[in-house]
């Protein structure tokens, strides 16, 4: 029997198991709407502004694993979904999303919502098709769920003209697709394997930094087990959160621009360093220069030979899933019969012990005013350390990721590479579909929430009982922060006036809204928040204005010349 | 340092655009690019012309294999090759530079394909520093038009970039 080409199109996404499809129609994706109103395999979730679809897909693939699917519109829609797509491109993120496109003969004439979405999304997303036969609708559609899932993860852009969603063909789905071109490589190499493992058992004073490839590649388990026998401190980059338990003693924190002092402190001072799924970012190990100060041992293990030696020379490259990878490791370290160096490494733990003993993230617990921090301890208490917690960008980000200790890998949502504001609320949604009945935060600013807050629309529509933590300070406070630190105080369009009564807002889409203003306050409201289990909460605190993010490693400085609150 | 890059790829459409994009994307110098399709129609060869470190050329080269539409790549500059571009130049040929020309023609071993009133057309083939060196000879105010293709290059003997 012919389908039509939309109906292929949904026939493709039920073939993979497509649970949810966030998007928002339009012109020329009605053939592919109309397909959708008369399926029930998968839920379409209709959102307020396509960039909040494209971000809910995206959340969904984080929490899930799974590949996120979303569905926009040519021109405007196709537009607005940009962001949305390079922010997952950026953090690595499985997506398919599909966009409309005008009809072939239209084409280049500067048609209605015409946009050359294939170049457009080019450098943001890991491939793009323009699919230009019905024909090729299937085989596109597989090629893009295989090129968006393998390898190291990205989005995908399918663009479909509208005619070709209105002509007639067969479908057959295929089963598998080989592209000759893509290959992704899955077992590291043994030689350099082993070679890594004796130089781990050689090290004085080693070190694990993980990342989001840990996550990503579901290699939490592997990477705890290679830990844990070998005793090595371990430290997280803001997208590995989760990847190590936060409550480990061997974890020494996140490192990195805001990274805490043993974190930042062991990895320049190690002899020994193994990156496990992480790409030297510039937020993480600050000058190159500087880090190279000292002399260590890197051993990298990336499933993206580009991440390999780009900002940083590495001695012993591994190019392979983390997860393979480690698991071949665990295996080597189960039938060798010589152990790490127990002196040596008693020694520099006890180093670390010293940096740890500063207390780096401690912050004064007997304001008058809410500390941010304050919030997210009392917020990670409440859940008992088992929420899903979205955050946007700015301080509050990485307050959340300072003070909400993860201990399960995909707990922690958060746009990492790009830093867009306004993810979190689209993030939170695309996490509560994933799991209708857990207890999801999302941690934002005034800033950022209003970014996508049409999204409170869409909370409504669908009852998600997502609680908003806004930490509300007057300010775009990591603007300001560098205003304060970096250009003598002038805040520059940094203060955020005429708020809404987040409230009132709230309440005019049927949600609950507290204002919280004392810190007394603070645990009885999360409580009573977490508590209405079918409401959506949205939590305005007050905190102080004038708070700031310690430890930090100013831009264009070393990892140990790191500033800790109390030095200023 | 100067490399040349072949690189085989899917004969599709936006292809090429990719690997520009790449290219203009993380600030790679092309100092010339050319493609053309294979005996496989379902292959383009593209040859780029870059320079940079070693580090760049290495980030180049795991960039471009990143690239979903490139099959395979190789850096001509890690063996033994053949560099070869064609240019075609239209110069004056009046009064004493008509056999000036022709003498210089001779000299590098090129080809009269055009002949004018007051002009030649020469075709000249050869590595790209030949070109130069022909370009220099020549009196600049002689020169009225250039085209070149930019380099082709191919390995030596077993060196063969195939599928």
């Amino acid at each position: 029997m012919e389908l039509s080409g939309a109906e292929i199109v949904i026939r493709c996404l039920h073939e993979e198991n497509v649970k949810f499809v966030f998007g928002y129609p339009g012109g020329a994706v009605l053939n592919i709407y109309d397909a959708i109103f008369t399926q029930d395999k998968f839920k379409h979730i209709l959102v307020r502004h396509e960039q909040a679809a494209v971000h809910a897909a995206d959340a969904y693939a984080r929490a899930t694993g799974e590949v996120g699917v979303a569905l926009v519109t040519s021109g405007p829609g196709a537009t607005n979904a940009i962001t949305g797509i390079a922010t997952a491109y950026m953090d690595s993120i499985p997506l398919v999303v599909i966009s409309g496109q005008v009809p072939t003969p239209a084409i280049g004439l500067d048609a209605f919502q015409e946009v050359d979405m294939i170049g457009i999304t080019r450098p943001c997303v890991k491939h793009n098709f323009l699919v230009k036969d019905i024909k090729d609708i299937a085989t596109t559609m597989k090629k893009a769920f295989f090129i968006a899932a393998t390898g190291r993860p990205g989005p995908v852009v399918v663009d479909i003209p509208k005619d070709i969603t209105a002509q007639l063909a067969d479908f057959e789905y295929p089963k598998s697709v080989e592209l000759r071109s893509y290959t992704p490589i899955l077992k590291g190499h043994s030689g350099q394997i082993k070679k890594a493992i004796k130089l781990m058992l050689d090290a004085k004073r080693p070190m694990i930094y993980s990342g989001g490839g840990v996550v990503l590649g579901d290699a939490s388990e592997q990477l705890i087990k290679l830990a844990r026998r070998l005793g090595f401190p371990v430290t997280n980059t803001l997208m590995g959160l989760g990847g190590y338990p936060s409550t480990d003693k061997q974890f020494v924190g996140m490192l990195g621009m805001h990274g805490t002092l043993e974190a930042n402190m062991s990895m320049q001072d190690c002899d020994v360093l193994v990156a496990i799924g992480a790409r030297f970012d510039d937020r993480v190990i600050g000058n190159p220069e500087h880090f190279f100060n000292k002399n260590r041992t890197i051993i990298h293990i990336d499933v993206d030979p580009s991440s390999i030696s780009k900002r940083v020379k590495v001695d012993v490259p591994i190019v392979g899933h983390v997860q393979s990878v480690l698991t071949e490791m665990n295996e080597l370290l189960d039938a060798e019969t010589r152990a790490p160096d127990a002196a040596a490494l008693k020694a520099w733990w006890t180093q670390i012990e010293e940096w740890r003993g500063r207390n780096c993230l401690s912050y004064n617990r007997n304001s008058e005013i809410i500390k941010p921090q304050y919030v997210i301890e009392k917020l990670w208490e409440v859940t008992k350390g088992d929420a899903y917690v979205t955050s946007d960008v700015g301080q509050h980000q990485m307050w959340a990721a300072q003070y909400y200790k993860f201990d399960k890998p995909r707990r922690w949502i958060n746009s990492g590479g790009l830093g867009t504001m306004g993810v979190g609320l689209p993030y939170a949604m695309g996490v509560q579909f994933a799991d209708p009945t857990a207890q999801v935060a999302c941690v934002t600013g005034e800033g950022s929430i209003q970014m996508n807050i049409q999204e409170l629309s869409t909370c409504k529509q669908f009852h998600l009982p997502i609680k908003v933590i806004l930490l509300n300070n007057r300010y775009l406070g990591m603007v300001r922060q560098w205003q304060q630190f970096f250009y003598e105080n002038r805040y520059s369009e940094s203060y955020m006036d005429s708020l809404p009564d987040f409230v009132k807002l709230a309440e005019s889409y049927g949600h609950v809204g507290m204002n919280i203003e004392k810190p007394g306050d603070v645990e009885g409201a999360l409580t009573e928040a977490f508590n209405l289990k079918d409401r959506f909460v949205f939590m305005n605190f007050l905190t102080d204005q004038n708070e700031n993010v310690f430890p930090m490693v100013p831009n264009g400085k070393g990892l140990s010349e790191i500033i800790l609150a109390e030095e200023l | 340092m100067k490399h040349i890059i072949s690189i085989l790829m899917e004969n599709e459409a936006g292809a090429l655009s990719r690997v520009a994009g790449l290219f203009s994307a993380r600030a790679y110098n092309i100092e010339s690019l050319t493609v053309a399709p294979t005996e496989d129609a379902t292959l383009s060869r593209m040859t780029i012309v870059t320079s940079g470190s070693d580090d760049v050329i290495e980030q180049i080269i795991k960039q471009l294999n990143k690239l979903i539409d490139v099959v395979k790549v190789l850096d001509l500059n890690d063996g033994r090759f053949i560099e070869r571009e064609l240019m075609l130049v239209k110069v004056k040929a009046t009064g004493p530079f008509r056999d000036e020309m022709k003498r210089m023609c001779d000299i590098f071993r090129g080809r009269i394909i055009d002949v004018a009133d007051g002009s030649y057309t020469i075709e000249l083939t050869g590595s790209g520093s030949k070109l130069d060196a022909f370009l220099e000879a020549l009196d600049n105010a002689a020169i009225l038009e250039t085209v070149r293709t930019g380099a082709s290059g191919i390995g030596r003997g077993d060196r063969i970039l195939k599928l």
